[in-house]
């Protein structure tokens, strides 16, 4: 009993909140405000629960494994959904199902934290669809717009393809091999014909999740029409979570067929930065351009998983953590200027920084780490992940990915401007920066200052691999 | 001397000035800004100090600490004369800079925010002895640049700030990708970016021949090297004053320093196999830079298309191999970075009063505002070389050098350079001339002459500029040991 409560210890707290919530929702209630405290409070300690403390273990017969690196991706995670809960505070404070919301966040994040430590095919299913199928109902939270019934419906309609392809997949493997263990299927996969074919079929399904061009034909529509919340959790927590995953498939249970996959990885890569890239330059909707700039950051994760490597998982889950601080500042100014003044589009942030220093620089921080420029930790972990790719020896990949940093400096700088220039004519209004959002606002942009520069997290990271 | 301090002090006032409000912000930038002109010049003189003891280890004051060991970085820092005369030049433009823009108006705090993290960016780049590290500074210092156009540039600004910082990543994409694949193409056991450590081993020349192109056109990018000049004309025209002081005067050699430091050095094989190219492509510049600057009207135009010539110089330089060619390579560096500084301060006190740039709308200016405008001649005198100011020194020496080199081909090289002067003298004064001569085009109370900061800016560029021409012994014995140790390199030894 011990062993469980350690090695499932983020697991179980994550539960445990969701029955707290549970429980003040069926008795009397409390304001919303005491309780989005309340829960703001709780995902801090289960972040300070997933970081700490981490021992190396399997139970459920080797389903479930943790380790400290597990351990610390799960904390990642944890992180990002409480960064997510204080940055979107506008909007949950008001809205009359925010228990709810809170549940099936956390019921997704507990999805994920299967899904990183799950060492067997049939867990790893279930623990996938627990970690889409409640963002589906999430992404229609914002009730009265028609938006984002149509997000929802999108969504739940392209995870249950995907959740198909892989079914199908997984059961071919099972064909194979006859087992679903991942330490017995590994050694009985063969670059063969049928054996690609099961891979495909398992790696689509990453690909939906992931938006990987061509699968990313959700992601625009679902980003726009879902909260700014729903929208932020997508794209920090699901695809940090479905990355990790995506190294176990690769590495544990297909490392007999890396050639193949190593083609399709690139090609793969080059496609989606080129698409992500290629379609950013034209957005005016704020998170229909997030949508399309996470679409290539994506890009360069898999530029990081080719390497094949002892760098590769240290750089991903770097960059993941990178990535979470960079992209939930801008997704929190998203947030603040959605709901206090209703401004979705890129053009009406102009003269941004005039009327609210405080969101402007931590909008610019934010890009600044997405597009990768220095001293800001994007810089990093897109070097990182270069470096990754390019210990394969394969140049010519690496020289496009580098390229395609330079066409996506392009966007972000043109945000970047628009904020800091004179506003003409009507003018930006002055907005309400609550306490909360504050404090998330200055957790991601010291992230972005320090995680780069102090080397120390890095070198912790490569260290637990 | 710790050079710690050097990256420490422009980055604390860079930290203050965001601290302090919109009043404060100039006089902590100031204050910042003589403190890094007090170190550059404590350092020069602890480096001579150290040499005339006789301490001939060729890099000083070297530390190195601990970053990211798991890919092989260190940060690494240390100087060699080399350095010690590019930070100099870096404390005297920044200082320069901030005078100028003294009574800046339009988000003050911000723009000297700016300004001191460009001299952060350049103050790293040349202490570090990582190639990571330099990578690291020199993409500090290309973002600040954007802004300064786009936010407190004039005229088709979008389009310059984006060519600008477009084309000078993709410089350092190259680099990048070049870095790698050194890094990479070693074996486990040697593979590092430390460049004293890639100094001592024997790089194949299979792998120099594709690293060393691919870096020295990334910093030549930097450094306007023909066919990629394009971004220096746009970009210096509509940045502001300290901008274009900035990118002129120091970012441009950002670019020559990492040609010399990081391709030459580290690459010698790789140098000579493409030294043919690099002089062709820097004969062109030079020669096309002077023909090009006959053409323009505006003055920004003119020094910025006279900058792609200089700074033709700085490569043509760097392609001769010899010693005495490389030595004014350094020298046109500073040289050039700051005479163009001047010219570019001096434009933009006449712009602030005129209003136009345009040289056909002004005249007899020496009459309203003689100071500028003397200035404005010894600029001008600097730029076409007249004997006595920097200009002649450091492009005499590459003459010579150049003519070290025996072959037709080079020697036709150095006559096409040396013909560029003619041309140079041709722009120079008829710009000069039009402007501070003839009847007064524009209405003016009759005291429109500098104010105490421009006349304080124009000062400490002029005295670096006179300091050079009169005395350059004592450049030369700073920075020829150095330039030694990368020669003996080039020769085998």
């Amino acid at each position: 009993m011990n062993e469980y409560l350690q090695l499932m210890k983020s697991e179980l707290m994550v539960i445990l909140i969701i029955f707290i919530l549970l429980f003040i929702k069926l008795g009397k209630g409390l304001p919303n405000g005491t309780l989005l405290s309340l829960v703001q409070l709780l995902l801090l300690i289960n972040v300070a629960v997933s970081f700490g403390f981490n021992e190396t273990g399997r139970i459920f017969n080797g389903m479930f494994v943790h380790n400290e690196l597990a351990g610390f991706q799960k904390g990642i995670l944890s992180l990002a959904v409480y960064l997510i809960s204080l940055l979107c505070s506008d909007w949950l404070k008001d809205h009359e199902h925010m228990p709810e919301f809170f549940m099936l966040m956390l019921s997704a994040l507990l999805g994920m934290f299967f899904l990183v430590s799950s060492d067997h095919l049939l867990m790893f299913y279930l623990s996938l669809e627990l970690a889409s199928i409640p963002v589906a109902a999430m992404a229609n939270f914002d009730l009265e717009r028609r938006k984002s019934s149509e997000a929802a419906m999108k969504m739940v309609m392209s995870s249950a393809l995907a959740s198909g392809i892989m079914l199908f997949g997984i059961s071919l493997i099972y064909g194979i091999s006859g087992s679903l263990d991942f330490a017995t299927i590994w050694g009985s996969l063969r670059n063969e014909p049928l054996h690609i074919m099961a891979f495909v079929f398992l790696f689509s399904a990453f690909a939906f999740k992931l938006s990987v061009v061509p699968f990313h034909f959700w992601t625009a529509d679902v980003y726009e029409g879902s909260p700014v919340a729903v929208t932020a959790f997508l794209s920090v927590a699901s695809k940090g979570a479905v990355s990790f995953a995506l190294f176990n498939i690769l590495y544990k249970l297909f490392p007999n067929l890396s050639a193949p996959w190593y083609t399709l990885v690139v090609v793969l890569s080059i496609i989606t930065m080129l698409i992500g890239n290629f379609f950013a330059l034209r957005q005016d909707n704020f998170l229909r351009f997030l949508a399309f700039s996470s679409i290539a950051q994506v890009g360069f994760i898999l530029v990081g998983l080719s390497g094949q490597n002892n760098q590769v998982i240290s750089s991903v889950t770097y960059f993941v953590l990178v990535y979470a601080f960079s992209n939930l500042a801008a997704f929190g100014v998203a947030s603040v200027l959605r709901s206090q003044l209703g401004i979705e589009n890129i053009s009406q942030l102009k003269g941004l920084y005039k009327t609210s220093p405080a969101l402007a620089w931590a909008l610019a921080l934010g890009l600044f780490s997405l597009a990768g420029i220095p001293p800001a930790a994007g810089f990093f972990g897109k070097l990182f992940l270069l470096m990754s790719g390019a210990a394969k020896g394969n140049y010519w990949f690496i020289t496009i990915a580098a390229l395609n940093m330079i066409v996506s400096l392009y966007y972000y700088l043109r945000i970047v401007r628009l904020v800091f220039s004179a506003p003409e004519g009507e003018q930006v209004q002055e907005v309400k920066i609550l306490k909360p959002v504050g404090l998330g606002l200055v957790i991601c942009s010291a992230g972005i200052v320090l995680a780069g520069v102090v080397s120390w997290i890095y070198d912790h990271i490569s260290s637990m691999v | 001397m710790n050079l710690i301090l050097i990256i420490l002090i422009p980055l604390l006032t860079g930290l203050a000035i965001l601290g302090l409000n919109e009043k404060h912000a100039r006089t902590a930038a100031l204050a910042g800004a003589i403190m890094q002109v007090v170190i550059a010049i404590g350092l020069y003189l602890a480096f001579t100090q150290e040499r005339s003891i006789g301490n001939v280890f060729p890099i000083l004051f070297e530390q190195q600490y601990q970053w990211f060991p798991a890919l092989g970085f260190s940060f690494h820092i240390g100087v060699d004369g080399i350095s010690v005369a590019m930070i100099l030049l870096t404390a005297f433009v920044v200082i320069a800079g901030v005078l100028v823009s003294w009574n800046m108006e339009k988000m003050k705090k911000e723009f000297f925010f700016f300004l001191t993290l460009l001299g952060f960016g350049a103050y790293g780049f040349f202490v570090s002895l990582d190639l990571m590290v330099m990578f690291f500074f020199l993409e500090i210092a290309v973002i600040p640049k954007y802004l300064f156009i786009s936010i407190w540039g004039s005229g088709n600004k979008d389009y310059s700030a984006n060519k600008l910082a477009l084309m000078l990543m993709g410089g350092s994409a190259l680099i990048l990708v070049a870095l790698m694949g050194m890094y990479f193409s070693m074996p486990p056991e040697l593979r590092t970016f430390d460049m004293v450590k890639l100094a001592e081993m024997n790089i194949p020349f299979s792998l120099q021949r594709w690293v060393f192109p691919l870096i020295f056109t990334g910093f030549g990018v930097f450094t306007a090297m023909f066919p990629f000049h394009t971004w220096v004309p746009d970009g210096h025209s509509s940045a502001p004053t300290a901008g274009s002081m900035f990118l002129a005067g120091i970012s441009m050699k950002l670019g020559g320093y990492g040609c010399l430091r990081a391709a030459t050095y580290l690459f010698p094989e790789g140098a000579h196999e493409y030294s043919g190219i690099i002089i062709v492509l820097a004969s062109i510049a030079i020669i096309y830079g002077a023909f090009a600057t006959m053409m323009q009207k505006d003055l920004k135009y003119i020094n910025a298309y006279s900058s792609v010539s200089h700074c033709g110089f700085v490569l043509l330089g760097i392609g001769m191999l010899t010693k005495t060619a490389i030595t004014g390579a350094v020298f046109q560096m500073v040289s050039h970075g700051l005479m163009t500084a001047l010219f570019f301060a001096i434009i933009g006190m006449v712009y602030e009063r005129t209003h136009t740039r345009m040289v056909a709308d002004m005249g007899g200016l020496l009459k309203v505002m003689p100071f500028i405008i003397t200035t404005l001649y010894i600029a001008g005198f600097a730029s076409l070389g007249l004997p006595g100011l920097s200009g002649f020194v450091a492009e005499m020496t590459v003459f010579v050098g150049s003519w070290e080199n025996q072959t037709f081909f080079h020697r036709a090289a150095t006559v096409i350079a040396c013909a560029s002067i003619v041309v140079t003298a041709v722009y120079i004064l008829r710009a000069v001339g039009q402007v501070s001569m003839g009847p007064l085009k524009y209405s003016s109370d009759q005291k429109d002459d500098a104010r105490w900061n421009e006349k304080w800016a124009a000062v400490i560029l002029i005295a670096g500029i006179l300091i050079m021409g009169l005395a350059p012994f004592w450049l030369n014995d700073l920075v020829s040991p150095g330039v030694e140790v990368i020669t003996n390199k080039l020769a085998g030894k």
